[in-house]
């Protein structure tokens, strides 16, 4: 038989690649960049076979460029996402994100007995570890780590 | 320091901290004097701490201040459902400081960012409590001499207690030995450990008292409590474990002084009492000079 030469998610000519997102945090990625909400045209697939993470995701979002601000929101569910930045559709831009030293208001304080999660409070966090993501509350000073990160 | 807040002892430079020991030991020598007339602190306890509370107010009150505020959250309209950033908002506007204790962690922090008067956190949870670890350090500068190069001792529940946490990290400033005596359940966490490691500081765990208290400067009370304990057999093993008693205390050092951050249930022997290195009590007394000083340093008065 022969091979179909194909993409998995076809290309497109304007706008932004999101690559190696874990598929497990595909709709997270989602989430976090608002895409369940904007009318621009979104493709993505999901569990498709990465050497790296084991299953990724990859979305592509035609006619949206981000801010490098908006997208290291998403280093805290894809720390190893690239993204291509496509202009008639040839990569002219390529990028990783970057873990930000601090996270205000993305993810959820693991503390039950935490102010953040009895009043309405911004939530805000120190990162402790980049790697292996840890994050240190700003009010009641316990980490959150990466297993047990919740995205607001 | 002025119109800032205490919430965390880690808010406080070195110097800052020395200040405050400075201007306690002025307040011991002349704890009466008129600093605070006119002015209006609010204390609000939202679980009770008579002790803590009592504490405050006196040192407030020989300051001339005056005090308004509830020592339990159901004499407050809490109990009505209302946030605690609408008892902050509206209690700003009565008072020229606000002494909170709350069970929420992170209470003070939050309060303190709404708050257009100083905040001091008077306990948030098991998260901080500032002005115990600055009347620990005054007691045992005051009874050593000196901050450096200490041997401390810290006895009971090394896991749970945060007046050890927030002492042990406070003491790691001035380059001091630790030595952690606890039963097994209750031993110092691993993030403690790891942040004397980082500092290259010396600390020592032992699962009992020995001979080694005689080494000690400082040795640190704290209960272990029952329910702290998965299986209670574990506590009935332990609880006469950890109980100091005046026939220990013979090879101590002379300058050796016992602290306690009270109250204490069974852990001190009373025949301790009596003896000099006892230091309890004092520490208590320590505790108003000591917010005497935080008071009026947040207040921009001193």
């Amino acid at each position: 038989m022969k091979e179909p030469k194909q993409m998995s998610v076809s290309a497109i000519q304007n706008g932004t690649v999101i690559d190696h997102v874990p598929a497990s945090n595909l709709f997270k990625v989602i989430q976090i960049l608002g895409l369940d909400t904007i009318e621009n045209q979104i493709t993505f697939g999901t569990n498709l076979e990465s050497k790296k993470l084991g299953r990724k995701a990859i979305i592509k979002i035609s006619g949206v460029y981000f801010e490098d601000e908006d997208i290291n929101r998403i280093a805290l569910v894809a720390p190893d996402a690239k993204l291509n930045i496509i202009k008639d559709y040839e990569v002219i831009e390529k990028k990783v994100v970057v873990v930000p030293d601090n996270i205000v208001g993305i993810a959820k304080c693991m503390n039950p007995k935490c102010i953040t999660n009895f009043e309405q409070v911004t939530t805000r966090f120190k990162v402790v570890s980049k790697k292996n993501v840890s994050l240190k509350c700003y009010y009641c000073e316990k980490i959150t780590d990466q297993e047990n990160l919740e995205i607001i | 320091m002025n119109s800032r807040s205490l919430v965390s002892i880690d808010d406080f430079s070195t110097e800052e901290i020395l200040k405050i020991l400075d201007l306690t030991e002025e307040f011991e020598k002349q704890p009466t004097q008129k600093l605070l007339e006119g002015k209006v602190i609010a204390t609000l306890f939202f679980e009770p701490s008579t002790r803590t509370r009592l504490s405050f107010e006196s040192a407030v009150n020989r300051l001339g201040g005056k005090i308004v505020g509830f020592s339990d959250s159901s004499s407050s309209s809490v109990s009505k459902g209302e946030t605690l950033n609408d008892t902050i908002r509206t209690v700003n506007n009565y008072c020229d400081l606000i002494v909170m204790r709350h069970p929420i962690e992170g209470s003070a922090r939050f309060a303190s960012e709404i708050s257009t008067v100083p905040v001091i956190n008077a306990g948030d949870g098991a998260n901080q409590h500032p002005t115990q670890t600055l009347l620990d350090l005054y007691s045992i500068r005051k009874t050593q001499g000196t901050l450096d190069n200490l041997n401390i001792f810290m006895v009971g529940d090394l896991k749970y207690g945060r007046t050890v946490h927030s002492l042990m990290m406070a003491m790691s400033r001035w380059n001091a030995t630790f030595n952690f005596i606890s039963p097994d359940e209750l031993k110092m966490p691993d993030e403690f450990k790891i942040y004397l490691d980082n500092l290259g500081l010396k600390y020592y765990e032992h699962s009992d008292f020995t001979d080694i208290i005689s080494k000690a400067d400082i040795i640190y009370m704290t209960r272990v409590q029952k329910e702290r304990f998965s299986d209670p057999i574990e506590y009935e093993k332990v609880k006469n474990v950890y109980v100091l008693r005046n026939s220990m205390l013979k090879n101590t050092k002379p300058n050796m002084r016992i602290l306690h951050p009270l109250p204490r249930v069974n852990e001190i022997h009373q025949d301790v009492d009596n003896n000099p290195k006892a230091y309890y009590f004092e520490q208590a007394l320590n505790g108003v000079y000591t917010r005497q000083a935080i008071v009026c340093s947040l207040l921009g008065i001193k």
